[in-house]
């Protein structure tokens, strides 16, 4: 461990960067969507009150955003708060389905500066990407892609969660991002949101993690969001990255209605820091609020205490902790050493924390052929 | 192979790229990129204020001279500058500033982060 990350712990002045979620409005209903998103909350954020939070960003030297949502750009007002936040000094990373980027809208990215875009996808083919994401959904996000390659948008980002069905395909998505001359951004699988089902039958193997761990060692160019530390425990080489739980340390969200939680994946009350509608507004939560004071204080190693490989995983990740039952103090359920299969299989399905936030759309019921 | 500080040095006069923002933390600053998006971590309130001063020096040997900094302590400086010149965090500010051929591995400490 670096003195940099010691000072890290501590938690800065404002965050380095942080994630904000525009809107739980979503045309896909993806099985592992970390927010549960699908239908628009009634108490979202207004386009002043979303002004009113990037000037605070501006005024904190929050340098970018990580905008997601839902799908951000359904919102009628996209385009209206992305330029208002680059015009004040905040670039902006967003991450999109694709269904918004036509030709036209391409255009007008491709002339909007200090602007990032991230397109996800979750399988290097359409059979592996439509299961997760839903049918259509791979071509959609092709057409996207070759919307923004045509109008000279210049390098994206192509975004993949990484699964038990995917990591097979790790070549695949790094031959799609050099076609595009895009950049490949990997991510952990997170048991959040309707992940907290699906994690458990698509989180990669352990004999995936060491293969995904040795293909990104030899990448170094490979983005990962540092979501990936807790396989530094796997070799004697840390990925590159900050290696540390920036939950109300360095990051947080920001949600649809202005809750401000610790990190993008835990959604739930307990990790729930304040509102940005509160007195004091985000800069309150972020520098006086109990839970980031709390999480900024020396955390216990707990049952991790006495484990050799401490020091390179940390005791991995809270959010995969708390949403499959476990500790927060013993070892994350992907362990690598294993030291998490034996607590894992202990919990009762029926014990595990559910996110208290919950916008999937109702899932459509088979009814009667004479009802509409 | 063996390098000296002065194989690391930077020569003539630099400046922090017009498109880099710093913000002060307890530990020295954040430094943002707005055009390569990078971010690095000046580990140092020294570090900080020689930065911000660069462009008024002949060279940064000249800088550490004017900012009282410790001889003992220019080595590190001197890497740690090279290392900004090096993504491009600082720019020279005439033909005759120069940074070295071969730029030396920064460590993780003083390495920019991309996400």
């Amino acid at each position: 461990m670096t003195a940099l990350t010691d000072e890290l712990k501590l938690g800065l002045d404002a965050p380095i960067c942080l994630t904000w979620e525009l809107t739980y409005a979503c045309n896909l209903a993806c099985i592992h969507c970390l927010s549960s998103s699908g239908r628009r909350d009634p108490r979202e954020l207004s386009t002043a009150e979303a002004k009113a939070v990037i000037d605070e960003m501006r005024d904190l030297q929050v340098f970018y955003v990580n905008i997601g949502g839902g799908e951000p750009m359904i919102r009628p007002d996209f385009y209206e708060l992305i330029d208002h936040a680059t015009t004040n000094g905040v670039g902006v990373k967003f991450s999109t389905n694709g269904s918004r980027i036509t030709a036209d809208g391409a255009r007008r990215l491709a002339e909007t500066p200090y602007t990032d875009i991230q397109i996800s996808i979750d399988g290097a083919d359409e059979a592996t990407n439509d299961a997760v994401r839903g049918p259509g959904s791979f071509a959609t996000a092709r057409a996207a892609m070759d919307h923004l390659a045509a109008a000279d948008f210049g390098q994206f980002k192509i975004s993949v969660v990484m699964t038990r069905e995917n990591i097979g395909q790790l070549d695949g998505f790094e031959a799609l991002a050099d076609h595009y001359g895009a950049e490949l951004r990997l991510t952990r699988l997170r048991p959040s949101g309707r992940g907290v089902d699906s994690w458990h039958r698509l989180h990669p193997t352990q004999d995936q993690q060491l293969q995904l761990y040795r293909w990104l060692l030899d990448r170094p160019g490979v983005l990962t969001g540092d979501s990936f530390f807790h396989l530094n425990a796997l070799g004697e080489e840390n990925l590159p990255g900050l290696n540390l739980c920036g939950a109300g340390r360095v990051v947080c969200l920001i949600d649809p209605v202005g809750d401000v939680y610790a990190c993008p994946f835990v959604l739930h009350d307990e990790f729930r820091a304040g509102n940005v509608r509160d007195p004091g507004g985000f800069t309150a939560v972020w520098r006086s609020s109990e839970l980031f004071s709390e999480l900024r204080e020396p955390q216990s190693a707990g049952a991790c205490a006495s484990c050799g490989q401490f020091d390179a995983c940390q005791g991995g990740c809270m959010a995969a902790k708390f949403f499959t039952g476990l500790p927060l103090d013993g070892p994350d359920p992907e362990c690598v050493s294993g030291h998490g299969e034996a607590p894992l299989a202990s919990v009762d399905a029926g014990a595990r924390p559910q996110p208290t936030s919950n916008h999937s759309r109702p899932v459509p019921v088979a009814l009667g052929p004479t009802r509409v | 192979m063996q390098t000296t500080a002065d194989d690391q040095a930077l020569v003539g006069r630099w400046r922090l790229h017009p498109r880099v923002a710093l913000r002060p933390e307890p530990f020295g600053a954040l430094a943002y990129h707005y055009d390569n998006r990078r971010l690095n971590f000046l580990r140092s309130p020294d570090l900080v204020a020689l930065v911000e001063v660069l462009e008024s020096h002949q060279s940064p040997r000249m800088a550490f001279d004017a900012q009282g900094i410790d001889a003992r302590r220019w080595p590190a400086f001197q890497r740690a500058l090279t290392a900004l010149a090096a993504s491009d965090f600082l720019q020279p500010v005439d033909g005759r500033a120069a940074q070295p051929q071969a730029t030396p591995n920064s460590s993780p400490d003083e390495a920019g982060i991309a996400t």
